[in-house]
């Protein structure tokens, strides 16, 4: 599986969210905001966490308006597959890949700390490694993960299964308990925790491994 | 624009006293320019010259063989093996952050990155020891949460990891809160950048964000006391953009990893003048900088003002002229300024040209190495009365006035905000002793630690520095780390007077001796003086930030209590209740003199915890609050309770030094004592982990009710 980790000033989750890749068997490229293209036979695109462009304007705005933006949304209506972890997430919601807005947290602060996650469906590259209903230990740390989207979007990710996670319990004020969504071809995924500070013994948990792994798995030509 | 003329009242606000201007009258020959003025203010103020400190500063043991370098660079430098080397700082932001909480913490958390990167080191991790007044006073509130906010919104975005720090409340605090940040990164120990310039007609450069009217005077401002007139000082605290200097940090990295770069130094307090003088003076030569080259956001800036601005996220360098392309290819790439504005020259001069014209002409060597340096009179502090008739209490209430106090209360709420994980390197995060990061790519990890004890302090200056030293190393010890190093960040009064003097000094004699017999050398670290408010001065509050290292990651000592695990207490147990937590907390008294330091005690048991990591299942130190409060910090971590057999107050609650509580197993605990006793370090088995009760000695309460009021009083008091 080839994956291409995009790197805009301020991301500083690019190199965690990469070797989580390749600790699950990935052949990783880092490509800089500025390129207008992917590198030939990407079969996934992360996007990272981190404050890109300082979360001026608002968080994902300016790095969504980014030369390599326009290729990973070409590179999503192809069926691509892309994943938006944190930063990546609001950044994915800017450029309209997926639904919803990240509001500040309903605390008004940042907060940073190892929470529970409930798996809503396996159906999905990255959540195949699980079984709905997991609960999962993963790290969140933002400012603004407070996810919002109108009653009928909300309705409609419920009902088409696109809630790929839920909060336990909900610290930020996100609607509906809502950790991350899925676009509606399942092939990207956006979430405000982060697997990839869960994904290493090291870590002190391991449980977001697992979605790097069963990405490999899925997108590896056999 | 007209310059104002040299008055002695113009003199005087600029902080130099009478003989001080004599003495640069004397040096120059003539009356200076404005210009020359500020210039000389800026290097001669109390922050940046160290004029009180720097005869006693001396005396600090600050070599090693671990030692790369030490003090006089941006931060010390300590080799950890393999090639590769730890480098480290701590530096104070108090009085900006007094006047203007969230710019003031924030841009203390970007000078100390600055400092780390500016040697080529990737910074890795941070911490922060903050001490603020009476949670009842009228301002703490609004200075803990735009500090906490200030320090999270910086180092959050520039993406370290915060791996620990300190939160105290105290009245003498009150008009006067500390923030000092520590910061340390990692490089390839013969990849380290320094100051000196070298070479004649090379290109000084510029780099980073535009220079603004932002924090003109900040060093002298913070040179002074305080008093109702603060408000006005709001414009010299500096606004801080750690978008900028992440771009900063990679931007320095990749051009340091190009060869381009002969010298670097950040620019801190007193900018522009402080960085250029420093690469002259260290390379002994002169410098010319043209001003109208400088890059500013502002327009009709004066030559005064931009030698002056402290506006954050800005480097100076020396250049190799043929590198020059290549350099400013990658300063595009990052979108930052980059601008050559003047170059090394043969003779000794600093001289600052404004558009072809002279606005300062001085003798570069004499606005550093011959900077005012001052034999302050000093009075030694009058010995401690020994604690009379030391109180008994129940040990649950004196659990609950301890747990219950925003001081031991946990501290989650800080600790939440900052962004303790990022990088993925993160083996322990705050709240329970060391932090601990792993070392990218290697088996290795390091240990930090920042401590002190200020009432100590106050109480026997000598026994507090030492006790703040000997804190750290057991902080680090806990961890299974070896102590390699330290760095001091030393908040005092107003050394002009003799008493304030005799805290510095016996604090300096503590310190020092401590890090000699613990092989524990400084390699950096700041003075701050002045911490007074009309007259008041804080708590002598000499903070040591240290470092150790841990060879192996199976090395680290858990914090895994397990049901059923035997509490063993290592080191001897006299009960010295003087200047403890308890006696301030639960009777709000402070008095009695600090506990004694038998350094060769300290290391004896230090080095027995290390040797016998392998059969702990957690450790950690004794300290405020003594066996009590660490035995219940350890079992609520673990969700379990514990009972102790021991049950006097003065043994529950008495902060006698050199000690570890750990849990094992009952087998490893026999192992430990025939170990101990060949060692011939003191063991007791005091209690056992296990059920969901605190008993301590007689008194008995339920885990989930103190586990409550601990997780719920650091919110309640200033939330």
């Amino acid at each position: 599986m080839k994956a291409a980790v995009i790197v805009f000033p301020g991301s500083n989750c690019d190199r965690d969210l990469a070797e989580a890749f390749r600790a699950a068997g990935a052949d990783v490229t880092m490509v800089w905001h500025k390129d207008s293209d992917l590198p030939k036979g990407v079969d996934i695109v992360g996007i990272p966490g981190g404050f890109s462009f300082g979360d001026y304007l608002r968080c994902g705005a300016i790095a969504s308006r980014s030369p390599i933006c326009s290729a990973v949304v070409e590179h999503t209506k192809r069926g691509g597959y892309a994943m938006g972890v944190c930063n990546g997430f609001q950044v994915l919601t800017e450029t309209g890949i997926l639904p919803g807005a990240l509001l500040r947290n309903a605390g008004l602060k940042y907060i940073c700390k190892t929470v529970q996650l409930k798996v809503e469906t396996s159906n999905s590259a990255f959540t195949s490694g699980y079984n709905a209903g997991d609960v999962l230990g993963i790290p969140i740390a933002h400012h603004d993960g407070n996810y919002y989207a109108d009653a009928a979007t909300l309705d409609a990710l419920k009902g088409e299964d696109r809630v790929a996670f839920t909060y336990a319990e909900n610290p930020n004020g996100s609607q509906r308990d809502i950790a991350g969504v899925l676009s509606a071809n399942r092939r990207v995924l956006g979430m405000m925790p982060h697997p990839e500070r869960a994904a290493d013994p090291g870590h002190g948990g391991t449980d977001g491994a697992a979605m790097f792994r069963a990405l490999v798995g899925v997108l590896t030509p056999a | 624009m007209q310059e104002p003329a040299i008055t002695p009242e113009l003199v005087a606000a600029h902080g130099l006293k009478p003989d001080e201007y004599e003495r640069i009258l004397e040096i120059i020959g003539r009356e200076p320019t404005f210009t020359e003025l500020g210039i000389f203010s800026a290097m001669w103020n109390e922050h940046c010259s160290y004029k009180s400190s720097k005869r006693w500063l001396r005396t600090l043991p600050t070599s090693g063989p671990q030692v790369i370098c030490g003090p006089g660079e941006n931060a010390g430098v300590v080799d950890i093996g393999d090639g590769q080397a730890i480098i480290f700082k701590m530096e104070s932001h108090n009085h900006p952050s007094y006047i203007e909480p969230y710019q003031g913490a924030a841009t203390g958390v970007g000078g100390i990155l600055r400092d780390v990167f500016t040697m080529g080191a990737r910074p890795v991790a941070s911490m922060n020891a903050l001490s603020f007044g009476l949670p009842s006073h009228p301002k703490t509130r609004s200075l803990v949460s735009g500090v906490v906010a200030g320090v999270g919104g910086y180092g959050n975005c520039f993406g370290v990891p915060c791996v620990g720090g300190e939160v105290r409340f105290h009245a003498a605090y009150n008009g006067n809160c500390l923030v000092n940040a520590f910061a340390a990164g990692l490089a390839d120990a013969d990849k380290i950048f320094y100051s000196a310039a070298s070479g004649v007609g090379m290109p000084v450069v510029y780099l980073g964000a535009k220079t603004g009217r932002d924090g003109v005077g900040g060093a002298t401002m913070a040179s002074a006391e305080f008093d109702d007139t603060i408000e006005e000082k709001r414009p010299t605290v500096q606004v801080g953009d750690p978008f900028t200097e992440k771009c900063l940090m990679e931007a320095c990295l990749e051009l340091m990893a190009t060869g381009a770069v002969i010298s670097i130094q950040d620019m801190g307090a007193a900018g522009l003048t402080c960085s250029a003088v420093e690469m002259g003076d260290k390379g002994g030569l002169g410098v010319r900088l043209d001003l109208e080259k400088v890059p500013v956001r502002e327009k009709a800036m004066t030559a005064y003002e931009m030698m002056l601005s402290e506006s954050q996220e800005r480097m100076l360098m020396v250049l190799r002229p043929e590198k020059e392309a290549e350099a400013k290819a990658v300063f595009d790439k990052w979108d930052l300024d980059f601008a050559i504005v003047g170059e090394t020259i043969a003779e000794d001069r600093f001289l600052i040209m404004l558009n072809n014209e002279v606005k300062a002409d001085l003798p570069l060597s004499k606005l550093s190495s011959e900077a005012p340096e001052y034999d302050r009179p000093w009075v030694p502090t009058p010995a401690a009365k020994p604690l009379a008739d030391a109180p008994e209490i129940d040990a649950i209430e004196g659990l609950r006035a301890l747990i219950g106090s925003p001081n031991y209360g946990a501290k989650n709420w800080v600790f939440e905000q900052y962004d303790t994980m990022v990088m993925a390197d993160s083996a322990r995060t705050p709240g329970a002793g060391a932090g601990i990061i792993r070392v990218h790519g290697t088996k290795k990890a390091l240990a930090f630690t920042s401590d002190v004890t200020p009432r100590y302090v106050k109480a026997n200056p000598e026994e507090g520095g030492k006790q703040a030293v000997a804190e750290a190393y057991r902080n680090l010890t806990a961890a299974g780390a070896l102590p390699l190093a330290s760095t001091d960040n030393l908040n005092f009064g107003n050394p002009e007077k003799p008493e304030i003097m005799g805290q510095f000094v016996g604090a300096i004699k503590g310190i020092g001796a401590a890090c000699a017999a613990l092989d524990m050398p400084i390699v950096s670290g700041n003075v701050s003086l002045y911490n007074e408010t009309d007259g008041s001065a804080i708590l002598p509050t000499p903070t040591i930030g240290a470092v150790g290292l841990i060879a192996d990651t199976a090395q680290i000592i858990p914090q895994a209590v397990r049901e059923g695990d035997v509490a063993l207490l290592i080191g001897e147990t006299k009960g010295h209740l003087g200047q403890s937590a308890l006696l301030a907390e639960a009777f709000g008294r402070e008095e009695g003199d600090a506990p004694a330091v038998d350094l060769a005690a300290e290391k004896r048991n230090g080095e027995f915890v290390r040797a016998n990591y392998a059969r702990l299942n957690a450790c950690t130190d004794l300290g405020d609050g003594g066996l009590a409060l660490a035995a219940f910090e350890m079992a609520e971590a673990a969700g379990l309770g514990v009972t102790l057999s021991v049950a006097t107050t003065a043994q529950l609650f008495g902060e006698d030094q050199a000690r570890y509580l750990v849990a094992c197993s009952a087998e490893a605990a026999k192992a430990l004592a025939e170990a101990a006793a060949k060692a011939g370090v003191p063991v007791a088995e005091v209690g056992r982990f296990g059920g969901k009760t605190v008993s301590l000695g007689g008194a008995a309460a339920p885990l989930a009710e103190l586990s409550a009021l601990y997780r719920g009083s650091f919110a309640k008091a200033v939330a």
